[in-house]
């Protein structure tokens, strides 16, 4: 791997719960609560990218907001380590604690069309973040605001014009940009390329790659695309309900994943290939209810290993091999496909070993252009 | 291990199955708009055969979605249909007279399309939710619209409407007719639209990305139910998406848009292992793969795709275009046209014909 794990935690987050209470009856009496985010826990280290995956409803963004108390956790600690080496708890601080954090954690949106003031130029939006932390010199602000344009690839001379003026690349390149503009340490990015279309997604992709190298940043990445995920991440935890079932560096998650919603996952992902068309294998039934979720392991109604103990005891994260963490009872038993052995799948995957590819795992995985030519009876003309 | 297909297997333009059901000629739908006229379809040509599942993929604003509005004729003004023929084609079946209409000329109010309209061509649409009326059960909207285009009775209505529930997968399809679509999950409620769209025995379902709201678990399984139709009963599908991962997995044949207009087409094997236009190439290259090289820099298009007021001259890819042949291809449009019996591409690196239309 190109990029070495490094160790120093900057976000320790630990028992993290989101409750929302259901009201009903006459008196608006609380009779039970939506367990958004139940018990989570992760580490984002310093120059980490590490993101939560998982289906709408899982708690992913929740948990996002609860890191950066946009919303107030109902409990468990966020500890975060500020940049002189002190350690807080985000989820204790009161308003005026939190404000000179939020230098130091910032977030970029899904929907670049919603989240800038449509009624402010580049400058204002880009510099407000400043404004408000107490750069009060408009010339200081113009010179960061160009400096930050030129960082995430966009001319300078924009800064005096107004979002309408911009695509929706572009725009998230300005939700970047005043991301950016406090020289955050940790940014939360929730589902931050999913209203692209593909071929600006990539741009943004790379653009985030590179911020995260030339800045040493850390990410928080959320995100339901299994295929994004993959590419960006360090690692990778999967979410299901309100809880963590699955967290792995990405190549071990991706190759030899120990939860079977974390493989039903990948399967269910369409590969780009009308040859492989091997069905794809969605899960039976939905995403259990939060409200009302089921017992035992709250997987277990849609699992197709199922057994007793897993309707009645619920399982917990534990440490399966160094640093690939999973709550299933089953896990060590249970030999699961991942990306490399997905049933009818790139035929110079199909063959691959199940167990650990040596030193460079990704690029054994990855087929080169001529893997899929030599498929096709045709080379594709050469245009010249 | 490695499957060598046959020139036989292949299937080029010639051996697509039978007469095709709708044939759809240089379209062109503008709108005009104070600002000036959005050509958001501009001459769309593509056919769609029996039993064939025709996918049509490409970005926000390239007409995939107003394309086939078009052709249900449920473009709102200041939308127009200015140009090009739809050409509509059903066999007589029971009760019926074999149809061949163009749906470009027929009043966009009248009886006829109104017939046709749910009847022949069913509408999968992207929303669920907004689909279906909150205030009736699924069961009744779905007998609403059985009693309008069939000559059947209350009872035999309901029959149906189970039947096609059951078809769809819906468990319980008894007890669910009575359902209302917020009590249904996303999975459930996409399967009652599908049972909705099929109620009246169409014989060309347009499903407008009709799993892009949904999670891949489930999306898997919608994908998978279309699959089984086109295989069961013969349907013909137009499948409109911007995933190129569905696209693969579901459609024979496969028409590349952008701004408007096809730059591509050809059957899904040829579009995905031998692209020809440098943007179906840049489409494809630039989609994140579960199995390519993590955390490197993904080749990328330049630019964005420009606005639909500021098109460029020429071909309309040509400003981001890696190949881009100055004074060619910014001054000229190319045609959509075979070369060397392939399918139909629409780029001067393969051919030097001009769209007629906009020459001069």
């Amino acid at each position: 791997m190109a990029d070495a794990l490094p160790t120093k935690p900057l976000l320790q987050v630990r028992g993290l719960e989101k409750h929302f209470p259901i009201e009903g009856g006459f008196f608006k009496r609380r009779i039970g609560s939506v367990k958004a985010v139940d018990g989570v826990s992760f580490d984002v280290h310093e120059g980490e990218i590490l993101s939560l995956v998982g289906e709408s409803g899982c708690g992913k963004t929740t948990t996002a907001r609860c890191v950066l108390r946009a919303i107030d956790p109902t409990g468990g600690e966020v500890l975060f380590r500020r940049a002189d080496g002190e350690v807080v708890d985000v989820a204790q601080l009161g308003e005026q604690q939190l404000r000179p954090l939020w230098r130091e954690m910032q977030m970029i949106f899904q929907d670049p069309f919603g989240s800038l003031n449509p009624r402010k130029n580049l400058l204002e939006i880009i510099g407000e973040p400043m404004y408000v932390q107490g750069t009060t010199d408009r010339q200081t602000r113009m010179d960061r605001v160009a400096e930050l344009l030129n960082l995430v690839g966009l001319r300078p001379e924009y800064m005096h014009r107004f979002p309408h003026a911009f695509s929706g690349g572009q725009r998230q390149r300005v939700v970047i940009a005043r991301a950016l503009a406090l020289e955050p340490r940790l940014v939360v990015a929730d589902e931050a390329v999913s209203a692209l279309d593909v071929s600006v997604q990539a741009q943004i992709l790379n653009l985030l790659l590179d911020l995260q190298r030339r800045l040493n940043l850390s990410f928080l990445f959320v995100a339901h695309d299994l295929s994004i995920v993959k590419h960006i991440s360090h690692r990778v935890a999967v979410m299901y309900v309100g809880k963590i079932v699955e967290l792995a560096p990405t190549e071990a998650l991706f190759l030899r994943p120990k939860h079977p919603y974390t493989s039903a996952l990948m399967k269910a992902v369409p590969v780009a290939d009308p040859d492989h068309r091997a069905a794809l294998k969605g899960l039976p039934g939905e995403v259990a209810n939060p409200a009302a979720p089921p017992s035992g392991c709250y997987f277990h109604p849609r699992c197709p290993f199922a057994e007793e103990r897993c309707r009645t005891e619920t399982p917990h994260l534990r440490e399966l091999e160094p640093g690939h963490f999973v709550s299933c009872h089953r896990a060590e038993e249970l030999d699961l496909d991942g990306i490399g052995d997905l049933e009818g799948v790139r035929p110079d995957l199909a063959g691959a070993p199940s167990e650990p590819p040596p030193s460079e795992p990704v690029s054994g995985v990855a087929p080169g252009p001529e893997a899929v030519r030599e498929n096709d009876p045709t080379p594709p003309d050469d245009p010249a | 291990m490695q499957q060598t297909p046959t020139p036989t297997e292949r299937r080029s333009e010639a051996e697509r199955p039978g007469e095709p059901i709708l044939s759809v000629r240089g379209l062109k739908t503008h709108f005009a708009m104070d600002e000036g006229v959005v050509r958001a379809v501009d001459g769309v040509s593509f056919d769609l055969h029996p039993g064939e599942i025709v996918g049509i993929v490409g970005e926000s604003g390239c007409g995939k979605s107003v394309t086939m509005k078009s052709v249900m004729r449920l473009v709102q003004r200041p939308g127009r249909i200015v140009g090009g023929e739809i050409r509509y084609r059903r066999p007589a079946r029971d009760g019926e007279e074999a149809l061949d209409v163009d749906l470009a000329q027929l009043p966009g109010r009248g009886r006829a399309i109104r017939r046709i309209r749910g009847g022949d061509i069913a509408l999968i649409p992207q929303e669920p939710m907004a689909s279906f009326s909150p205030l009736h059960s699924i069961g009744d909207q779905i007998v609403e619209a059985i009693l309008l285009h069939q000559n059947v009775g209350k009872r035999e209505a309901r029959r149906i409407a189970i039947e096609k529930l059951s078809e769809v997968g819906m468990p319980n399809p008894q007890q669910r007719f009575d359902a209302f679509s917020w009590q249904l999950s996303g999975g459930l409620r996409q399967r009652a639209i599908i049972a909705l769209a099929l109620s009246c025995n169409p014989s060309i379902l347009v499903a407008d990305e009709p799993t892009t709201a949904i999670d891949v678990t489930t999306q898997a399984q919608v994908l998978e139910l279309l699959k089984k139709l086109q295989r069961d009963h013969g349907s013909s599908i137009v499948f409109i998406t911007h995933d190129l991962g569905v696209i693969a997995q579901l459609a024979d044949h496969v028409v590349v848009m952008y701004l408007g207009r096809v730059m591509e087409q050809g059957p899904a094997r040829d579009i995905f292992h031998a692209p020809r236009h440098p943007y179906t190439r840049a489409l494809l290259e630039s989609v994140p793969s579960l199995h390519a090289e993590a955390r490197v820099a993904l080749p990328t298009v330049s630019g964005s795709i420009p606005h639909p007021l500021h098109r460029p001259s020429g071909c309309p890819f040509h400003p981001r275009c890696p190949d881009a042949m100055p004074g060619r291809c910014d001054v000229d449009m190319p045609a959509l046209v075979s070369v060397d019996g392939g399918s139909p591409v629409a780029c001067f690196l393969h051919h030097d014909e001009v769209e007629e239309a906009d020459r001069g």
